[in-house]
């Protein structure tokens, strides 16, 4: 039985943590959320620099050839770090759409350059407020691609995108755009959490470029693995705000005492606690089926997903609630917590969704009727 | 990560397999439902005892013992093997997990060698049942407040009080029982600890129904209970350090042991898909799905908060952090689920006939929830400790601290 990380997996982390720990301060998030600038750029080449891009990349694509659980780490320290880029949907979901389904010429030409940081690859599955494969309409026809994708997290920094798109038969598909191509609006959205530049896309008669292996499992498969790595960025992010939340707790007095010498703060911050741990645990199997190609992975993706939202939504609501006033402030760290929480849960789809999924592959009934 | 066994640890796996197979029958579902660790009749109890001796004989009892003492010297990942092996098994429950994991441990720290030698061996072979005289009935998560007095009576001590949640007491051979030997200092300062025959005239027990209806626990009186000097175990005014190692060994049986038999989450989808709701199949309901899918998230959380606990286990490092939610979480889950399972019988809910297993099922897991809420250190107390050990926040003000007993 070895459910943890080896000492190597934990020297990775000590070292990312230390790095981010350089670059992305809380300062450099405050100021990406006041600036609107978003995409932190400075951030991102120096993770390119130290190889982290390619984390998940074999040697041949240009990347170091470690796995899942490694990359599992990086997601924690960023979501810890709150750092402002685009881990999740390049890291997280185009560089494994790119190797699962993607094939010799399309790993070539792509993987490298993500690998230095000089592409960003966003992952448009999301329209009408649903996600690929369940919610479609954008179509390729002849190798062109027409439809509106809304919001593609990073789509306003990106170089390119990975789009879910129907094809000529009305399979569920993943396509290559090059945002540069003709036919393709780009406009800038207002998200919850300004550091994640979202943006809406409109493709008309966009030139793509099919990825033969995607259909619509290669798409929930996709979605399983992402869920499990946000999960983790997700407990980072809940972690960092119960450690602000305890660290303001012991501080500031209050009738004569540190608040959390009192009960009804202290227990709260023990909830918070536990709901994390429990994310946490989830999360781990999700790596390990990630990781092991284990048969049970929407079903480990799906708790994760679910009980990493409780935690993060509880972390962060009540890190505003036991800082008081102070808490409810712009200039206070708190709220930088709550959305990017509520932008990693409009990422991938909120609790209704990966419900429904686990349901769904648990006990192999029909949908709820609406 | 991963799941599979160390070559050490397979071994080890294989030898417990090939005894077990050839001295116990495989569960096969038809087993009535019994508590893992406490004996509900005479007869369950002349089970575990017979089931006792021979793991004793062949070596498979005390597995984390050390061999001076009669056991096995295994790491507690074996005895985390052991557990899972056994539990494959129809065997009667373990009420030698007092004796073994809290007593035993505790004796071999603080006892002396003919206290050694009257209390090891015995608690090995099933020979004693041992319980634990230590809460009362003004001192539940406040241990150190109790009030059993021990006097000094020329080379004996007399005791008198009473002791309440007391697991197994009814059919206990020994006790180990924490009294206050001095009420004038501070209340952790002036406690000693004893070791007591349950036989003895002076000591009476009275079962305790629960709102499930069973009685695994009593309530004790002590009146005059005469005892001489060598039962005391370790120092005069000692018996709150003796506590602590008990009390730290019943966290370590706990987080070992086998997990407390709950129902499954699935077993929700199946209920759902049994009964009505609004004119169809509740399990086509979307309010019953989601509240199903959060149950399946929530348990599964907690069972790979155990794998993460035996992770630490194998790896010979005390469980951390996570060791401490899965006591918090693991109640309030089962409560929920039985409450739940109990809503989906509509308005049947609650009442069972004779024949409805679903209703008795559910019911009795509702009765029974509040107990794991409250049993081993409450839900409150959980989050203390978390928040004061594992957070590190600033302790409760505690008025207590330095004054004495007598004058509190």
């Amino acid at each position: 039985m070895n459910f943890g990380f080896s000492e190597e997996q934990d020297t990775i982390r000590e070292t990312l943590a230390r790095m981010l720990g350089d670059h992305a301060t809380l300062e450099v998030a405050h100021n990406r959320l006041d600036s609107g600038e978003g995409f932190d750029t400075a951030t991102w080449s120096a993770l390119a620099e130290g190889g982290w891009l390619g984390l998940a990349m074999s040697e041949a694509e240009g990347g170091s050839g470690m796995g899942a659980v490694e990359l599992a780490t990086l997601a924690e320290e960023i979501g810890r770090s709150l750092a402002a880029v685009p881990c999740l949907p390049v890291l997280c979901m185009a560089v494994p759409a790119l190797q699962s389904a993607g094939t010799e010429d399309q790993r070539k030409s792509f993987l490298p350059g993500i690998a230095e940081g000089r592409t960003i690859m966003a992952t448009a599955l999301a329209e009408g407020g649903g996600l690929a494969p369940d919610t479609v309409s954008a179509k390729v026809a002849r190798d062109r691609l027409s439809g509106r994708k809304a919001p593609v997290t990073f789509g306003a920094a990106a170089t390119h995108a990975l789009v879910a798109a129907t094809d000529e038969e009305g399979t569920s598909r993943l396509y290559l755009a090059d945002l540069a191509a003709p036919g393709v609006t780009i406009r800038a959205l207002d998200p919850i959490d300004r550091t994640r530049p979202a943006a809406e896309i409109v493709f008309d008669n966009t030139p793509v470029d099919l990825l033969p292996g995607s259909d619509a499992a290669a798409i929930r498969r996709l979605l399983d693995g992402a869920a499990v790595l946000a999960a983790f960025e997700q407990i980072g992010l809940a972690g960092r705000a119960l450690a602000l939340t305890t660290s303001y707790a012991g501080d500031r007095h209050a009738f004569g005492r540190p608040i959390g010498s009192f009960q009804a703060v202290k227990h709260r911050l023990a909830d918070m606690f536990a709901r994390i741990e429990l994310a946490r645990s989830n999360a781990f199997f999700g790596a390990w089926a990630l990781a092991s190609g284990d048969s049970r992975l929407p079903e480990a993706a799906a708790v994760a997903r679910l009980t990493a939202l409780d935690a993060v939504q509880f972390a962060t609501e009540e890190s505003i609630q036991l800082h008081g006033g102070i808490g409810f402030t712009w200039a206070a760290d708190p709220h930088l917590f709550l959305r990017r929480g509520w932008q990693l849960k409009a990422e991938l789809g909120p609790a209704a969704m990966w419900r429904e999924r686990l349901l769904g592959h648990l006990a192999d009934t029909p949908r709820a009727a609406s | 990560m991963d799941f599979s066994d160390s070559p050490e640890e397979a071994a080890f796996r294989a030898k417990a397999r090939e005894w077990l197979e050839a001295n116990a029958t495989l569960r096969d579902g038809s087993e009535k439902a019994q508590d893992h660790f406490m004996a509900r009749d005479a007869d369950e109890v002349a089970r575990a005892r017979d089931w006792q001796a021979r793991k004793a004989e062949a070596g498979w009892a005390g597995l984390t013992w050390p061999r001076a003492f009669g056991g096995r010297d295994a790491t507690p990942i074996g005895q985390v093997i052991w557990n899972q092996e056994e539990g494959r098994y129809a065997v009667p429950p373990n009420v030698f997990l007092i004796g073994i994991g809290l007593v035993g441990p505790t004796v071999m720290v603080h006892g002396t060698e003919d206290q050694k030698k009257a209390v090891l061996p015995r608690a090995l072979t099933g020979e004693d049942i041992w319980c634990q005289l230590f809460s009362e009935p003004a001192a539940g998560s406040d241990l150190a407040g109790i009030r059993t007095r021990a006097r000094r009576d020329g080379d004996d001590w007399v005791i008198s009080g009473q002791k309440v949640w007391t697991s197994g007491a009814h059919y206990s051979s020994h006790g180990i029982l924490l009294a206050r030997t001095d009420p004038e200092v501070p209340k952790h300062k002036g406690m000693t600890m004893f070791l007591v025959e349950m036989s003895d005239p002076a000591i009476q027990t009275r079962p305790i129904r629960q709102i499930s209806g069973g009685a695994s626990f009593n309530e004790v009186f002590i009146d005059d209970l005469r005892l001489p000097d060598s039962a005391r175990l370790d120092g005069e005014s000692e018996g709150w350090k003796v506590a602590l190692t008990t009390l730290m060994n019943e966290r370590f049986s706990i987080s070992v042991g086998r997990a407390s038999g709950g129902a499954r989450a699935e077993e929700l989808i199946a209920l759902a898909a049994r009964v009505q709701r609004n004119g169809r199949p509740a399990i086509e309901d979307g309010a019953v799905r989601a509240r199903i899918a959060d149950f399946v998230a929530r348990q599964r959380g907690l069972e790979f908060t155990s794998y993460r606990v035996m992770t630490s286990l194998s790896r010979g490092e005390a469980p951390g952090e996570e060791g401490s939610i899965g006591k918090l979480l693991l109640g309030r889950l089962r409560q929920e689920m039985g409450a739940f399972g109990m809503e989906l019988a509509g308005t049947a809910a609650g009442v069972s006939a004779a024949d409805d297993d679903d209703a008795a099922r559910w019911r009795n897991e509702y009765l029974t929830a509040p107990g794991n809420r409250i049993a081993g250190g409450s839900d409150e107390i959980q989050r203390t400790i978390i928040g004061e050990r594992i957070l590190g926040l600033p302790p409760d003000i505690r008025v207590d601290k330095t004054v004495p007993f007598s004058k509190l």
